[in-house]
């Protein structure tokens, strides 16, 4: 046996899988697959922690949770003491427990990953802590003077706000759609993250004082000039809103739309409820063309709208970007990989409507820039793939939106806006972060960005004496 | 006054009614040729609604909705005194024709609610525009009046000639055209079908045409996609690329179909709130 930590001995217990319902039961309705963990399990999971005085696991967390310390208070006293330590760090604990990519950051440090039964679920424990905890959020410090608005209530923008909250500025966080939350109420399907889960997460935000404006276009109800004039500072947390297509013929049909528009209608216009108001495509056979986290939600929404479903990725399994276990669960719910597959042409009826696409098969070449293998279509590999309705879903670029509004804001070729580390533009008094900075990435990294601006802003507004 | 108040509701023709809504943080930024989404209740639909009217002084927006489908039959139902739920705007880019120096409005049916602040701002400019309003009768005629004294001429033609001359739009842009008017642009708004026929009649005679397209949208801010179009062989956004686009490039046939793409499921919903099918 080996020593870590305080040079205890170590328990070589396999990591403990959290309850999930199953895919046969899941495909048919649209509540939480993994239902996580229970006190025993939360408690026998938490005691494989080694609480490495290093810490490797902090490393992998883009905002920095103290994770063995919250581990171990779990241990001593429960959710409520967990949560102490846990919420001062992430001010989304129940969404990041739940959507982060946990294998690639902080479980991807843990010691035990390799030989020790697998690395401790961070993640499934801090949803357990997030979800079981009273609402011990943070003391706000004393009110200042100051005011910071916030634009976008995604994932960025709620992180930014909570942060300058509890410093005492006054934060007005604006949103363009009628609810708060970003990507992670139109975008993120309630099967991976209950709207209930988020809604109390933002009112726990409220609680901090912060003022939440929906309904609010920057760049079209309120001009970017009104609140770099009103406001000490504007933080930008826009997201990644606009989707790209594929640029074939038969874009335009009646049944082809973005992973967008299919996850906006079911998530946040509630469009799987039998009574709902706004409609919804529901295919027999439905083909989402991607393979990323988003494509996988498509996938998995449409499904249980009732479809079969095929995806379509013209790379194979090993360059699939989105998250194993998204994978393994789109898998288990029956949709069809067509990989090294891409679609060419998607055909219609006499009313404009899908009836099926055509797609070629692909080889793997030499890598391209991205470092993954560039993929070459197989002369003479045409075939016809039968199927009622197409999402696509192949990424999103920053909305245009506030540049065209704003010219002073300064882009990349990409769109994406021009800041350095901690989210500075060269507009004084303006930052950016997030997917509107980055390009498409994930809850947790905008997240980080929100918190890095955050404190950029507190500095340059003490700098300025605006702040005692 | 209450967030999103419905301040007063007019009927200006058979199941068409102006609603004046309270909304100030919509009406300092607004133009003509803009729109609004709006939700009727915690449950609604998103749909947008061109901007009719706005007053900056009063903060209020004004938009035309005609009882056609579950969300403007349950807006009929709404009276002035209640709120509605959600009011987004202004979006899209306003109307520019400031590049033209004589100018043929052209409004079907409800699409006069678009040509109509336009026909106000031209007037206002000094360079007052012709206007051809078109209706399938002269109950569904609206601003007809506010037509009368803005425009430098104003045409009324209906498809049973129950008032002015009996006929389509096409006619009278036809018979204008032929008379010897010299147009540098005409601006048409209505139904997909007529803005088809209009654009069709003035490539004939060379005449630069904007159209307003009225796609189905969700977010109406270029998020969804949900509103494209083919424009000039590529694809555009009517909510962040319009809603006007050049008329002789737009792909209607397209458009159509698209407009009909809930059109089952919209009756639907028609069904479960009147207990009957409208078509």
């Amino acid at each position: 046996m080996q020593a870590y930590g305080g040079g205890e001995t170590v328990n070589k217990s396999a990591r403990n899988a959290v309850p999930v319902q199953e895919a046969a039961l899941r495909i048919g309705n649209f509540e939480e697959v993994a239902k996580g963990f229970t006190e025993e399990l939360a408690l026998a999971e938490a005691s494989r922690c080694l609480n490495c005085k290093n810490a490797p696991c902090m490393q992998g967390c883009p905002v920095g949770v103290r994770i063995p310390s919250f581990i171990a208070a779990l241990l001593e006293g429960g959710a409520d003491k967990a949560a102490g330590i846990l919420f001062a760090d992430n001010n989304l604990p129940a969404v990041c427990g739940r959507v982060c990519p946990q294998e690639n950051q902080c479980e991807k440090y843990c010691v035990r990953r390799e030989k020790l039964g697998g690395s401790v679920a961070i993640g499934a424990l801090e949803r357990y802590v997030a979800d079981n905890a009273a609402d011990v959020r943070p003391a706000v410090a004393e009110k200042q003077a100051a005011k910071v608005a916030v634009v976008g209530s995604g994932p960025a923008g709620l992180s930014c706000a909570a942060d300058l909250a509890r410093a005492g500025i006054q934060v007005t966080v604006f949103e363009a759609l009628h609810k708060a939350g970003g990507v992670l109420v139109y975008g993120i399907p309630e099967f991976r993250l209950p709207k209930s889960v988020v809604e109390k997460e933002i009112d726990g935000l409220r609680a901090l004082g912060v003022n939440i404006e929906c309904n609010t276009v920057v760049g079209k109800t309120v001009l970017m000039e009104e609140l770099l004039e009103e406001y000490d500072a504007v933080f930008v947390g826009s997201g990644a809103g606009l989707p790209l297509f594929l640029g074939i013929e038969g874009e335009t049909l009646c049944g082809v739309s973005s992973a967008n528009e299919l996850l906006t209608r079911v998530n946040l216009m509630k469009a799987y409820r039998e009574d709902a108001v706004t409609p919804v495509q529901r295919g027999r056979n439905v083909v989402v063309v991607g393979a990323g986290n988003v494509a996988m939600d498509a996938a998995r929404t449409a499904r249980r709208l009732g479809a079969e479903v095929t995806l379509v990725y013209r790379r194979s399994r090993a360059e699939m970007p989105a998250r194993a276990e998204e994978i393994d669960h789109a898998e288990e719910e029956g949709i069809k990989f067509e990989l090294l597959t891409n679609p060419v042409k998607i055909h219609g009826d006499e009313r404009g409507f899908v009836n099926g696409m055509t797609c070629v098969r692909m080889a793997l070449g030499e890598p391209d820039a991205s470092g993954r293998r560039r993929p070459v279509v197989v002369e003479g590999s045409e075939f016809f793939l039968p199927c009622d309705e197409v999402v696509v879903a192949l990424g999103t670029t920053p909305n245009p939106l506030i540049k065209d509004s704003f010219p002073a804001l300064e882009t990349t070729p990409k769109g994406t806006i021009v800041a350095d580390e901690n989210g500075r533009t060269p507009t004084e008094g303006l930052y950016a972060g997030g997917d509107a900075m980055t390009g498409a990435a994930t809850v947790i990294l905008a997240m980080g960005a929100g918190k890095r601006s955050a404190g950029a802003i507190l500095d340059e507004l003490r700098r300025k004496g605006k702040i005692k | 006054m209450k967030k999103y108040e419905i301040l007063s509701k007019r009927t200006l023709a058979e199941r068409v009614n102006e609603y004046v809504v309270y909304a100030p943080a919509v009406a300092r930024h607004a133009r003509a040729g803009q729109f609004v989404i709006l939700r009727t209740d915690e449950d609604g639909e998103r749909v947008p609604f061109t901007v009719c009217d706005y007053s900056r002084e009063e903060g209020t927006v004004s938009v035309l909705v005609q009882e056609v489908g579950y969300t403007t039959m349950k807006l009929a139902a709404m009276n002035a005194g209640d709120a509605l739920a959600d009011f987004v705007g202004p979006l899209g880019n306003p109307t520019d024709l400031s590049a033209y120096k004589r100018i043929l409005l052209v409004g079907g049916g409800i699409g006069g609610a678009v040509i109509y602040p336009q026909a106000k701002q031209l007037a206002a400019e000094g360079k007052p525009a012709d206007v051809v309003l078109g209706a399938r009768n002269v109950s569904l005629a609206i601003y007809t009046e506010e037509f009368a004294r803005f425009a430098d001429n104003f045409y009324l033609i209906t498809d049973d000639g129950s008032s002015g001359k009996k006929g389509f739009v096409t006619d009278m842009i036809e018979e204008l055209v032929k008379k010897g008017e010299k147009y540098d642009c005409v601006f048409a708004v209505g139904p997909l079908p007529m803005m088809k026929a209009v654009c069709a009649l003035t490539a004939r005679y060379d005449i630069p045409t904007v159209v307003s397209m009225n796609s189905l949208m969700v977010d109406g801010t270029g998020m969804c996609g949900c509103c494209r179009l083919t424009v000039g062989g590529k694809v555009r956004y009517a909510c962040a690329h319009g809603p006007e686009f050049d008329g002789h490039q737009v792909d209607f046939d397209e458009a159509i179909a698209r407009s009909r793409m809930y059109r089952e499921q919209e009756q639907a919903h028609i069904c479960r709130l009147t207990g009957e099918v409208r078509r």
